[in-house]
């Protein structure tokens, strides 16, 4: 194999990191941890999320202009989700019986 | 400084370059409202059925959800690999790289259609001669709405993915790509590695709830 064919280290670790909190969160979800469990789930879900982001989607090496677009619609998720959550989880007949 | 794949538009390849890439992150910020609009009402039901979205879950493959995450994340890596080579000029080995990411992707699908099927003989797709027996039996529709939905429409991009990657494959097969010009497998690369993501989430929310239950 050519030196030039060989994948980049920060590639490989990242990859080796995504399937080691994949299974990670897969032992933690049989965990007893009560409400505490999807904390964990969402936690390293957004940790996974994070290296694609920055080391596959190479938002690290990116301007901040990009970076500005990548986060707005996270940015308008953000305000969408607080919004809404805000309203249902604050209504006292929410289900309806 | 002349490069017939230079468009008229921009300055030089870098230019046109920079701009294709935030082209596609423009598109990856309305997927993700997108898809947002789906977990914004997963969240609203969850917080309202509790126990009957935890029972729902457990009903879910988790093996299977497993496995697929698993070849996902590898696909992406693939992916990543192939983009840094072909900027390096090794366009024809990026192919090869390209197609693996492609066939894992059909993998997928393979597996989420096995998933599906036992999923209907237990009787648990909505529209496809949902029962289910027990108090929760409307959380678990609910939840079980969600998961079609988002699963299919998740497929979906999978199958668009599998054929541009496959497409872009070809194209670095016949050495299209180079050093200075390397937009579309970079762009169809962020693409990708985006539904990626989405599954990352997708897994979080339908897969592991309520195992500890």
């Amino acid at each position: 194999m050519t030196k030039n064919r060989r994948p980049p280290r920060i590639l490989v670790a990242s990859w080796m990191g995504l399937l080691a909190l994949l299974a990670l969160t897969v032992s933690a979800a049989y965990l007893p941890l009560g409400m505490a469990n999807t904390v964990v789930a969402m936690t390293i879900a957004a940790a996974k999320a994070t290296i694609v982001a920055t080391v596959f989607m190479e938002l690290r090496e990116r301007n901040s202009l990009t970076i500005t677009f990548a986060a707005a619609g996270f940015f308008w998720l953000a305000i969408m989700l607080w919004l809404v959550l805000a309203d249902y989880v604050t209504r006292p007949n929410f289900p309806p019986a | 400084m002349s490069d017939a794949r230079l468009a008229a538009q921009f300055v030089d390849m870098r230019q046109q370059h920079e701009v294709a890439r935030l082209g596609m992150w423009v598109f990856l910020a309305t997927e993700v409202l997108f898809f947002g609009g789906l977990i914004l009402v997963y969240c609203v039901y969850r917080t309202g059925y509790p126990e009957g979205f935890a029972e729902a879950a457990r009903h879910t493959k988790i093996a299977i959800g497993a496995a697929n995450t698993a070849i996902l994340l590898t696909s992406s890596f693939l992916v990543a690999w192939a983009v840094s080579i072909v900027r390096l000029g090794e366009s024809r080995f990026a192919s090869l790289l390209l197609w693996a990411a492609a066939l894992l992707g059909l993998i997928f699908i393979g597996l989420k259609g096995v998933e599906y099927s036992l999923e209907y003989r237990e009787h648990l797709l909505p529209g496809f001669g949902f029962e289910f027996a027990g108090s929760q039996a409307h959380a678990v529709h609910l939840f079980f709405a969600f998961y079609l939905v988002a699963t299919a429409l998740h497929a979906v991009h999978i199958a668009v993915g599998i054929f541009v990657l496959a497409i872009i494959g070809w194209r670095a097969h016949q050495k299209r790509y180079s050093e200075t010009y390397h937009s579309p497998p970079t762009v169809a690369g962020l693409y990708w590695h985006f539904v990626d993501v989405v599954w990352i989430f997708l897994f979080a929310l339908i897969y592991l709830p309520g195992r500890s239950g």
